[in-house]
């Protein structure tokens, strides 16, 4: 007797984004890049569709890293100083499907770049490489509302993915977006209430940003509270796929950023020597980590080394064969 | 719980009038009203007392779909009046409604196949309202196999228990809500179930109160739509509630706001 195999039905559907534009649709990417889209949890192929696969950002700052791990010059160490060279690097040397530039050099505290100093190295970016490009502030929400206007204004047609919009700070920012069409990262504490509501905001402030939004959820690295994360990302995209349109939005998480402050990836072999080589554990800690984020839903994950992006973007290979029966 | 809005009805003196006059605009910004307060369905009711039913149902429709694009719930005794209103839909409609009797099921079920609509289905027979949950949820089984047999998926009924006014016939009240309860166990996929929420508060003084409350403790015993006064803000914000209370919806500030766009 034939098995009837009991197939989960979904009424709806994670939104699509587009990141990037060519020159035919006014900017001058190279290609665009589609993420969301969903219409099953994460790789059942067999219970629906999953249209676009999940893509894998290099992170890169505009100044050289105060605090990234030694073990990361040898693949960076070049082109620290301009990161022009760097985003080409990304790509051409690591195969960076985006480049995300997070605009430290702005924080007052640091380098204190002005607003035209940075759209100034956001477009030298854009002429440096091809793929759809992630630009967020410096982290300091005073500073980051100034920057917004001007980035998004000498970026105008690239339709780039600008962050990060917070339930106490998302006016500026979406406000930029809107003007030139650039699409918003939302962001919230590791809340799902949170996570809803700022979507709300936004889509209140313009319904076509509704379509235009990718939500971060703030990530915990393994052994940081993964957990809390990834079922967070679990309950919104269950909520998604049961027509909860304000949670309907493809997802991006920081995975290099968090993964690099663990004590797991950056303790020397000879002060644990239990644990191994360094930067082998790092690496490993980075792309289980996003392994894990890639099950719960994750469509943009930003990773930091080369060599964990390389092994993601294999595990994605493995991942979108079709399993449908 | 999905509110089919009820204010489209001839019972109530100015939708009476808009018919007689066809005057499309009372009708559509009811229509508008209701669907902007968070109705997902729009009951649509001639009244009692037209005398060209099945043009007035048609011209209802016609107009209604100008202003809306909700699904539409044809409300009427008469079946020839349902029938003209389903050939005019533009989308599956609901048919409100069939008792368990064997003649009614038969044009119902029979039309509801033809049109793909959705189908009320009350837990009455010829002999009246039984009293007791297990004489209803006995007529709801009925209900379920005849329109099985007439190739009515089950996923398109929405059985109605008959709420009767809680100052009349006070021993129905947890009657109906154990039908509710029992009806989610007849069947694998269950029937939907609905309520014509404001029979429940006919006579009474605090109307609006009794039907809020009623709704709220049908919600919880696994109530899935409602016939209900969608322009009821506090109706609505009650619904939204249990909703988040229910875990239905994934709670946020804003949620009476989400719910009502839907």
């Amino acid at each position: 007797m034939a098995v009837e195999i009991q197939r989960e039905k979904y009424r709806s559907k994670v939104g699509e984004v587009v990141l990037g534009a060519t020159k035919e649709q006014g900017g001058s990417r190279s290609h665009t890049i589609t993420v969301g889209g969903e219409s099953t949890l994460p790789f059942l192929h067999f219970e629906g569709d999953m249209p676009n696969r999940p893509v894998v950002a290099l992170e890169i700052l505009d100044m050289v890293p105060e605090e990234w791990h030694p073990c990361l010059e040898k693949y960076y160490g070049d082109v620290y100083a301009d990161p022009a060279d760097w985003a080409k690097k990304c790509v051409d040397e690591y195969g960076a499907d985006l480049v995300q530039i997070r605009l430290s050099s702005a924080d007052p505290d640091l380098k204190d770049s002005s607003p035209e100093d940075c759209a100034a190295t956001v477009k030298k970016v854009l002429e440096a490489v091809g793929v759809p490009l992630i630009v967020i502030g410096c982290g300091k929400a005073e500073k980051d509302n100034l920057i917004y206007p001007v980035v998004a204004e000498a970026a105008a047609g690239e339709n780039l993915l600008l962050g990060v919009a917070e339930l106490e700070n998302y006016k500026a920012i979406t406000s930029a977006c809107m003007a030139h069409q650039h699409n918003v990262i939302a962001q919230s504490p590791i809340d799902i209430n949170i996570c809803k509501q700022l979507n709300i905001l936004i889509a209140e402030m313009s319904t076509a940003m509704a379509g235009r939004i990718i939500i971060d959820p703030t990530i915990a690295a393994l052994g940081y509270g993964i957990e809390y994360t990834y079922s967070i990302m679990e309950r919104a995209r269950n909520g998604a796929l049961q027509g909860d349109k304000m949670l309907a939005m493809p997802m991006i998480g920081n995975i290099g950023y968090e993964t690099w402050r663990t004590k797991e990836a950056n303790t020397p072999a000879d002060e644990a020597p239990g644990w191994g080589e360094q930067e082998a554990r790092g690496i490993l800690w980075e792309a289980t980590t996003a392994m894990a984020y890639l099950q719960s839903g994750m469509d943009i994950l930003v990773m930091r080394h080369p060599r964990a992006a390389a092994l993601v973007k294999q595990n994605i290979d493995e991942l979108m064969q079709d399993n449908s029966y | 719980m999905i509110i089919i809005g009820e204010r489209i009805n001839g019972m109530f003196k100015d939708i009476a009038k808009a018919i007689r006059e066809r005057d499309s605009a009372v009708i559509q910004e009811w229509a508008r009203k209701q669907e902007q307060n968070g109705a997902r369905y729009l009951d649509i009711n001639v009244g009692p007392s037209s005398t060209e039913p099945v043009e007035a149902m048609k011209w209802l429709v016609e107009v209604t779909q100008e202003a809306s694009d909700l699904p539409l719930c044809l409300d009427s005794t008469k079946y020839d009046a349902i029938e003209a209103g389903l050939k005019v839909c533009k989308r599956p409609a609901m048919i409100n409604s069939v008792p368990a009797e064997a003649a009614k099921m038969e044009r119902v079920f029979t039309m509801a196949a033809e049109y793909g609509a959705e189908v009320i289905c009350l837990a009455m027979s010829a002999e009246g309202i039984p009293k007791d949950a297990e004489s209803r949820v006995a007529l709801a089984m009925e209900l379920v196999a005849t329109a099985d047999a007439f190739g009515v998926p089950i996923d398109n009924l929405y059985i109605d228990p008959l709420v009767l006014p809680c100052n009349v016939a006070q021993d129905h009240g947890p009657e109906v809500l154990e039908t509710l309860r029992q009806i989610k166990l007849i069947s694998d996929p269950p029937p939907k179930t609905v309520v014509g929420l404001s029979n429940v508060s006919q006579g009474t003084r605090d109307r609006e109160l009794v039907n809020r409350v009623f709704a709220v403790m049908a919600m919880a015993n696994g109530l899935d739509a409602a016939i209900a006064d969608a322009c009821d803000d506090e109706l609505m914000a009650a619904v939204a509630t249990a909703r988040i209370l229910l875990n239905m919806d994934i709670y946020c500030d804003s949620y009476i706001d989400v719910f009502k766009k839907g």
